[in-house]
């Protein structure tokens, strides 16, 4: 396998290596140092994909990020796709085809790791070409924290792809020697193959690095394949150069079209030629160095195209020297050709009319048009750009306090004026940061004659349909014409964001690097706008498409959101439990017995909680400990009740509300000790609840005496209850009087239980007897395993949340969050009782007499019951007066917050907030469900042991 | 993702903070003295100005403690955190000095 289009002498390829790949499933060779789109036209493969619309054959059109053609799908090792072929590294046994639009993600989960890496510095320089290694240079020697990033895999930026002289020498020798200066900078990291894409606030740069993906199948499995830099820099140097772009002519996307720059690139860098015949079509000098290094390198250039009227004499000079025909004031019109350009149409353009035609066979027509300084990131960072007539581009208006650009991305486009602007640019940043460094000697250009003016052209008229540019292609990739955004203005578009959206012209993964510019100055002609006043369209993060994968980094699978299991979890998982997600608890949800329904599991545990005994893992509860002298008093401005006159070994239930009055959480506290008290909140609400106290405490109440600290993971809390609880405790905990007189409801003891140091208190979620056991979480699973054993002949059950569920919906506990949404009050869920009277104030108490609160036809919790004993209302469901759903809107009265099917009631039952509910208790309601409405009786919603009868067991 | 200067850890990302509102908002007094609308004044009221905004914050993921800042609401831009106990030093227009240290400007 031979590359017909190699170049001799020319290019940084490693030619004694021979890389094998595929593409469009034939074989191949190229080298190391090729990109796959320079090894396919070494090969003399142009042809690329089907264009995403129109399905016409596309080729490689830049050398770059800013290809808009060029898409591939990666097949092996690792399916990949919308890549651009002119970034994708070649390697050995790389197998890619061509892509017409959309790829495909590999079905299986990709092996490679990705991870994120955070970096600080003084300055970040981005781009390795001439300005950018100046700064870095120039910042090195001050001594200053620098990053360069630059995304070839080697730095030199437009260097690579030029024959230019530094110091009469090549002027990679220069940059091999800059690079080994900075090496040796302790404060210097270069990293290579690294994209910045994004600009975000207080100078943090968001770069892609891409680390294995050049090495294919030997890539190290142990080392990710790409990392996302986090990069906090207080200075930053955009020195990402410019794009060029084409001109829009009639069928401009053949492939064998390609950018003149590109095509130098392709020599220089690659060593390939991208064609045999070329003509060049040109606005402006820059197409001049690739005709004269492609002559020499032995492709015949059949014509220069030149739209100027005026070609400077050195460049007409060297021309004739090469016997190449330069064609000033004429334009390209329109090309031939079937699956490759074969010829190019060309004629005089003066005056807006076009002369005679006259074709010119090629297999290589070259573009220029002009370049756009690339400032994606600069604008990103809120950067103003402004139009430079003389250019035909968008450039920096000015630097910003901590963001500056240098080189031809602020439109200088000579490499003296690189070099030097780059040295500059970090002088200005040293100078931001409060510092100076010495002054750099630049190397020497080759003496280069004044620039000539750029003639810009944005359109060359069609000679087939005149001024539609029904053929004329703007952005390649969207296969959007210049028709379209004819169209668009047409449709009265005024603004080149709407037209933008209208045509999706920038909008594919190149962000129309190419076609942007482009479609404002053809935008601006139509509407008879001056550019400058139109301006460009806005470029938005990442300037660069990135991975799913490089965004997660580590942060997949277990690692994607924080698991958190309590001590007992090894122990439900052992027992067959399932698993409810509560915030990012996992929570025993309930635990089958060989085939047992959930329905079946669930009516068994709350059988055994109601007549013998149960057990829960109840750790999960939030728990945040409160001391000093004032604990009292800030847990009195908090809960709606008294907290200060609880004595030490007693628990009361307490609710806390919002100023507006609502209940926020709910939960118990009780006193450890004369200053320190512990309360629960419910599992999800912990960390709301800490933060609501710290927030009183510190920003209204500084002046109490008071700490508050979270001790939710240092307790294993189990509850154990049941008539029979009282038995089991009594066994493992042989030292604790268990007797009613002596122990109490709502009290609590220390006790060993099984041996170990517990706070064992008397509370009920279930209205049954019930202790609540908490241990050191370390101590938890010996505890929870003496408590089942003992508990066994007893068959003691554990049971999960579904069953808490029914047997505290039963009592009508209710669940701040399921049965409350922030706006129901104490009094709105039936709980007055909570609310004391004798305490001046607390928060929310202001809010109860508000008139709105006292109003009686507020929401309020009941009970519903079914007619049909067996049906089960979702939660959620509304409720309405009527049997026949009314026309819309309908009134609702309010909704279904939990039901469930009670092993005590033998029934379905449900929780609901009802409209005037307490008045309403006796009356039927409806609940309309697929296409019918189910009668409800409207109850009290304690529906099981009003009394209270056993809790005492 | 914004830099943050916590008065007492300095300069963190604004993913470690919780927004808490208007500054200077004082509980009332004697709420009782208040009719239902100076009442919902208080709670549920608030100032939306266009520009410099004095603000609570708290460093939640990172020292739990809230103090005040003054944000600009149209550029984002922090000019001044402070202490919470500090009773109204922004209207002052003096830039806090107290918890200053090396490496927690004040901008």
């Amino acid at each position: 396998m031979t590359n017909p289009f190699r170049a001799r002498g020319h290019g940084h390829i490693d030619r004694d290596t021979t890389l094998t790949f595929t593409f469009d499933g034939r074989p191949y060779a190229g080298h190391p140092g090729d990109t796959l789109a320079s090894a396919l036209l070494a090969n003399g493969v142009h042809h690329v994909a089907g264009s995403s619309k129109y399905a016409r054959p596309r080729g490689v059109l830049a050398a770059g990020v800013e290809e808009p053609n060029a898409l591939v799908q990666i097949e092996a090792p690792f399916p990949e796709p919308m890549l651009t072929a002119t970034t994708v590294e070649l390697y050995d046994g790389l197998v890619a085809r061509g892509l017409s639009g959309q790829g495909r993600l590999s079905g299986e989960p990709d092996p490679a790791r990705y991870d994120t890496m955070h970096a600080h510095c003084d300055l970040l320089v981005v781009g390795a070409g001439p300005a950018g290694l100046a700064a870095t240079l120039a910042a090195a020697r001050s001594g200053v924290r620098v990053i360069l990033v630059h995304e070839l895999p080697q730095p030199g930026g437009s260097l690579l792809g030029s024959q230019e002289l530094l110091d009469g020498r090549p002027a990679t020798e220069w940059v091999g020697a800059v690079v080994a200066e900075l090496d040796t900078c302790p404060d210097v990291r270069v990293l290579r193959r690294t994209t910045a894409f994004g600009h975000y606030d207080d100078g943090l740069v968001l770069a892609l690095e891409k680390r294995t993906d050049h090495l294919g199948a030997a890539a190290p499995a142990h080392v990710s394949r790409q990392r996302v830099w986090r990069i906090r820099a207080k200075q930053v140097v955009y020195a990402t150069g410019a794009y060029e772009r084409p001109v829009a002519f009639d069928d401009n996307d053949r492939p064998g079209i390609m950018l003149a720059g590109a095509a130098r690139t392709y020599l220089n860098r690659f060593g390939v030629l991208p064609g045999r015949q070329a003509v060049v079509f040109t606005t402006n000098d820059s197409a001049y160095p690739a005709v004269l290094e492609l002559a020499d390198a032995g492709v015949r250039v059949a014509a220069v195209i030149d739209a100027r009227d005026d070609v400077p004499a050195h460049w007409r000079t060297a021309c004739d020297e090469r016997g190449i025909d330069i064609r000033a004031g004429h334009v390209v019109t329109g090309t031939s050709g079937v699956e490759h350009v074969s010829r190019a149409h060309v004629a005089p353009f003066g005056q807006g009319r076009l002369g005679d035609r006259q074709g010119i066979d090629c297999d290589l027509l070259l573009v220029s048009g002009g370049w756009n300084p690339a400032v994606a990131l600069f604008s990103q960072a809120r950067g103003s750009l402004r139009y430079d007539a003389a250019i035909g581009a968008f450039v920096p208006a000015q630097d910003l306090d901590a963001v500056r650009t240098a080189g031809s991305a602020t439109g200088t486009f000579t490499l003296a004026g690189c070099l030097a602007d780059g040295a500059d640019a970090a002088r200005r940043a040293l100078s931001a940061l409060g510092t100076t460094g010495p002054t750099i000697a630049l190397p020497a250009t080759s003496p280069q004659p004044d620039a000539a003016p750029t003639r810009v052209l944005w359109r060359v008229p069609s000679p087939r349909d005149g001024q539609d540019g029904a053929h004329q292609f703007v952005d390649l990739q969207r296969d959007a014409l210049v028709s379209d955004v004819l169209r668009a203005t047409g449709a009265g578009l005024r603004s080149v964001e709407h037209v933008k959206r209208y045509t999706t012209i920038g909008t594919a993964h190149d962000q129309g690097r190419t076609s942007g510019v482009m479609t404002s100055g053809i935008v601006a002609e139509a509407l008879g706008v001056d550019v400058a006043d139109l301006g460009t369209m806005r470029l938005r993060p990442p300037a660069v498409p990135v991975a799913f994968a490089a965004f997660a980094g580590r942060n997949r699978g277990e690692l994607f959101d924080p698991v958190r299991v309590t001590a007992l979890h090894p122990w439900h998982v052992e027992h067959g439990a399932l698993f409810e997600n509560v915030g990012q608890w996992k929570r025993p949800w309930y635990y089958p017995k060989a085939d047992e329904t959930m329905e079946e599991a669930v009516l068994r545990e709350c059988r055994a909680a109601r007549t013998g005994v149960a057990m829960m893992d109840g750790s999960t509860l939030g728990k945040i400990d409160v001391q000093g002298p004032d604990a009292g008093v800030l847990l009195d401005r908090l809960y709606t009740n008294m907290m200060s006159t609880l004595k030490v070994g007693r628990i009361r239930y307490g609710v806390m509300c919002g100023v507006d009055g609502m209940a926020l959480d709910d939960g118990t506290v009780i006193r450890v000790a004369e200053q320190e008290f512990l309360l629960t909140t419910t599992t999800g609400n912990a960390a709301k609840v800490l933060e609501w106290m710290e927030e009183w405490l510190q920003t209204e109440w500084p002046d109490l005496r008071v700490h508050l600290t979270s001790v939710t993971e240092h307790w294993v809390t189990i509850p154990l209850v049941g008539p029979r609880s009282r038995d089991v405790l009594a066994l493992v905990a042989p030292g604790l009087d268990v007797d009613n007189d002596a122990f109490p409801f709502m009290s609590w003891r220390a006790a060993d239980v099984a041996g170990i140091p517990a706070r064992v208190c008397r509370i009920s979620f279930s209205g049954e007897l019930a202790y609540e056991i908490n241990v050191p979480a370390w101590h938890g699973i010996t505890v929870w395993k003496a408590l089942f054993e003992a508990g066994s002949p007893f068959g003691i059950t554990p049971y999960g949340t579904e069953t808490m569920h029914v047997l505290r919906a039963e009592k009508a506990y209710p669940i701040i969050g399921q049965d409350t949404d922030g706006t129901i009050t104490p009094q709105d869920l039936g709980m007055s009782w909570v609310v004391s009277k004798k305490k001046p104030d607390f928060i929310g108490k202001r809010s109860f007499s508000r008139r709105e609160n006292r109003r009686d036809d507020r929401k309020q919790l009941v009970g519903l019951l079914p007619a049909d004993e067996q049906l089960l209302l979702p939660e959620g469901a509304q409720i309405i007066a009527t049997s026949d759903i009314p026309a819309p809107p309908v009134p609702m009265l309010g909704h279904v917050t939990s039901s469930y099917r009670s092993d005590a009631l033998r029934r379905t039952f449900a929780l609901a907030l009802v409209r005037s509910g307490t008045q309403r208790i006796g009356d039927t309601l409806y609940v309309p469900l697929d296409g019918r409405t189910i009668p409800v009786t409207v109850t009290d919603p304690v529906l099981f042991d009003k009394e209270g009868t056993r809790r005492d067991g | 993702m914004q830099l943050i200067t916590c008065p007492w850890c300095g300069q963190r990302e604004e993913i470690e903070f919780h927004y808490g509102g208007q500054a200077h908002i004082a509980y009332p007094e004697d709420p009782y003295a208040l009719d239902d609308e100076q009442w919902a004044q208080y709670v549920f009221f608030r100032d939306n100005p266009k520009g410099p905004f004095a603000e609570r914050w708290v460093h939640a993921a990172g020292c739990r403690r809230w103090f005040n800042a003054l944000r600009d609401t149209v550029t984002h831009e922090f000019l001044a955190v402070h202490d919470i106990r500090a009773q109204h030093p922004l209207t002052t227009g003096t830039a806090p000095a107290a918890h200053q240290r090396k490496g927690q400007e004040v901008s």
